[in-house]
């Protein structure tokens, strides 16, 4: 990461840090969903930028970490420290399962195989009415409370989100920049000559569809503890489709450019939309800008900007 | 969209000042009273959300935006009939536009997506979702609901297809989401109580493309056909059906919203002869509805329906509240309770609310007829006073679980 690039991030987050002293509780609440979505973007793009995976079934891994938190801490009497655990837990033995199944392919296969795989869960959610109460949802569910602080608050869930997304982001980074992250994108350019090379590629595929599983499980914890209200809609393919256009339009393969396509999204679905009415439209309408002026996406594109500017001052 | 652009941009302005500053809003005691419409304007249930809309602008522009002599001022939020969404518009409506009191939302998910936060917040909310549970196993204090659960309508139907048109087996068939569920079920259970079989339960998906492979797969030597469907699926349903020549065989008959005034105008000759039954129609001859339904249909063009009448009757029954309290919106406590006291005359008929804060109200049995070029729902029978809990002991309907898919069990289906 450049001097100046950390310096930006560095007063991102001073700023992010301050906005409860600063912002309505409504705009505090956007945020905190506004983090949530780019921790599930940025888990996704570990998949589709480092790994030139594309999946439409990411939102599953939210659903199942959701679904278990819930059922939990409403039908088994469990604290909401074991559920998160178990949430966690299971949102990753379902990514080991699915990833065993899903890599045997790559490309359109394994786009369709995710998908598969997410609409199945997403029927179990609606059919399954005993455990998921199918398309009532399930209401009622209490937040966690760490360390005894009580998260009911809009600014105290919103600091914790934020604590945990800066976890998440380091941790997401520090994958990509590892030596398995470059093994990660040696896959995605190269598979035949880095199965030559000796890596085993689908095991490098396995672990980074787990990790971002993982982490697409975290995303699913906070959005369940968030709307304190769980649907079989939060893993359809909607919300799949959503985390990869946040992807695409930040930028894949970029660390910033889904924190930067969440954005964008949440701010068009939840906040523009209160001002216009057809507000879908106007999402087209910034997808087809994007793709226009800045095909790779947002950050690459300010990037390449940024460097015009400075060659033209040289 | 009757919400015309000036209005939009000064409604925006509105919010955007009260955005900046909220704590001067809340203090000050004499102004608007701020009302959030929680509706549905994109997606397959954007029909009945756009007419939930221009029915509650009419109503207060009836009023000369003014109820109980306090200006009023609308704020309209679409949910999308996302669970999620609709959550965080609650949120908007309630810590950003300061609203007094929440209309909507329109689908039963929604209206359990924010039935915490409606406590938490304690936002009076007139709810036009069916859920049945919010106002049954979990009623929610801050709730009334001038429409009906979604089985309210159907107990009668059921009573009505047994007793007086004499089927004795019938398939029941709807979308597949709680309403759904919930309105086939009462159906099935006052039917079967009162001598019916229910042969065949079907759920299509809420988007499901094409009926082909229902409507193929329809017991034909049925007496009859329930149709629980939503939106434009009755609509859509229907065509098939008779498409495929079963209309001569098995007759149709329906719920609340299946041959809903708002599908009715797309319909042609197939729909004439339905009975269906509802807690309105546009055909009700009281003297508020003689001149809702004509002045709504000059302006709209079409009779309203279902989801129209439905902020239409809330809007009554604010009305009615708020003149109880003096328009004093701000004492939360004191509204929610003259909401619940509420009697009052509406569009549909007379309307007070049970201990659990959901309507008794009139249910009609409508008959499609064409009149004046049009097909209208003639009204044949008036089940009044109908209650949630149908002739049932309020305690022992509790005591059972919700309805559901599963519950009460469907004994009789033939495989």
């Amino acid at each position: 990461m450049s001097r100046a690039s950390l310096i930006l991030a560095l007063t991102a987050l001073v700023a992010l840090a301050l906005l409860p002293f600063y912002a309505g509780e409504y705009f505090i609440n956007l945020a905190s969903q506004i983090l949530i979505a780019a921790i599930f973007a940025s888990s996704l793009n570990l998949l589709v930028g480092y790994g030139g995976l594309t999946s439409l079934g990411h939102a599953a891994f939210v659903g199942v970490s959701a679904y278990v938190f819930a059922w939990l801490t409403t039908h088994a009497g469990a604290g909401p420290a074991v559920a998160a655990a178990a949430a966690l837990v299971g949102a990753t033995i379902v990514a080991c399962v699915f990833g065993l199944v899903a890599l045997r392919a790559t490309g359109l296969g394994f786009l369709m195989i995710t998908l598969a795989f997410s609409q199945i869960l997403w029927g179990l959610a609606y059919r399954w009415a005993s455990v998921t109460n199918g398309d009532n949802g399930i209401s009622g569910i209490p937040r966690f409370s760490p360390f005894g602080l009580s998260l009911d608050g809009a600014a105290a869930f919103y600091w914790f989100t934020l604590a945990l997304c800066v976890i998440a982001f380091a941790a997401i980074a520090a994958f990509a920049s590892s030596a398995f992250g470059a093994a990660l994108r040696g896959t995605r350019d190269e598979p035949r000559r880095m199965a030559a090379l000796g890596h085993d590629v689908r095991l490098i595929r396995w672990i980074t569809f787990v990790y971002a599983g993982f982490w697409a499980g975290v995303a699913g914890l906070l959005y369940v503890n968030y709307n304190k209200f769980i649907h079989p809609s939060a893993m359809s393919i909607t919300n799949s489709a959503e985390g990869l256009l946040a992807v695409i339009a930040g930028g894949s393969g970029t660390l910033a450019g889904p924190i930067v396509g969440a954005t964008l999204i949440m701010l068009l679905k939840n906040y523009v939309s209160a001002y216009v009415e057809r507000w879908n439209m106007l999402l087209g309408f910034v997808f087809v800008a994007i793709v226009l002026i800045a095909p790779d996406g947002v950050i690459p594109g300010l990037r390449r900007a940024a460097a015009r500017i400075r060659g033209g001052r040289k | 969209m009757k919400m015309n652009r000036r209005d939009l941009v000064q409604g925006v302005a509105a919010s955007a000042i009260g955005a900046l500053a909220p704590a001067a809003a809340r203090a000050e005691d004499g102004g608007p009273i701020r009302i959030g419409l929680l509706t549905v304007k994109t997606g397959p249930l954007a029909s009945g959300g756009i007419d939930m809309e221009r029915a509650l602008q009419m109503f207060l522009k009836e009023r000369g935006d003014q109820l109980a002599g306090r200006k009023i001022d609308l704020i309209v939020a679409d949910t999308g009939g996302v669970p999620a969404t609709a959550r965080t518009k609650t949120q908007e409506l309630v810590e950003r536009n300061n609203v007094h009191c929440l209309i909507g939302p329109l689908a039963a998910f929604e209206a359990l997506a924010i039935d915490d936060y409606i406590r938490q917040a304690q936002v009076p909310t007139l709810s036009v979702a069916a859920a049945e549970d919010m106002t049954q196993r979990h009623p929610n204090p801050w709730f009334v609901r001038a429409t009906s659960t979604s089985a309210q309508c159907a107990h009668p139907m059921a009573d009505y297809c047994a007793r007086e048109l004499k089927y004795k087996r019938m398939i029941t068939i709807a979308d597949d989401i709680a309403y759904g569920h919930e309105m086939c079920a009462g159906f099935q259970r006052v039917f079967e109580e009162n001598g019916g079989k229910i042969i065949q339960k079907l759920f299509p998906p809420l988007t499901a493309p094409d009926y082909g492979a229902f409507v193929a797969d329809l017991k034909t030597d049925a007496d009859a056909i329930f149709l629980g469907f939503a939106g434009s699926n009755g609509f859509r349903f229907l065509r098939q059906f008779v498409e495929y020549g079963l209309k001569d065989k098995i007759q149709p008959v329906g719920g609340m919203t299946a041959l809903d005034e708002s599908v009715l105008r797309n319909m042609g000759d197939e729909a004439l002869g339905i009975v269906t039954s509802c807690w309105y129609s546009a055909e009700l001859q009281n003297p508020i509805n003689q001149k809702f339904a004509p002045a709504f249909r000059k302006q709209f063009g079409y009779d309203p329906g279902f989801y129209a009448a439905a902020t239409y009757v809330e809007g009554a029954v604010l009305e009615a509240a708020l003149k109880t309290i003096g328009g004093k919106a701000e004492d939360k406590p004191a509204f929610m309770k003259a909401l619940r006291d509420v009697k009052v005359d509406t569009a549909r008929g007379p309307v007070s609310f049970d201990a659990y804060g959901n309507v008794v109200g009139n249910v009609y049995i409508r008959k499609v007829e064409r009149k004046d070029g049009r097909l209208v729902n003639s009204i044949i029978k008036t089940y009044p006073d109908v209650s949630q809990f149908w002739t049932y002991d309020p305690k022992q309907f509790l005591a059972n679980p919700v309805y559901s898919r599963t519950w009460p069990p469907a004994g009789n289906l033939e495989k």
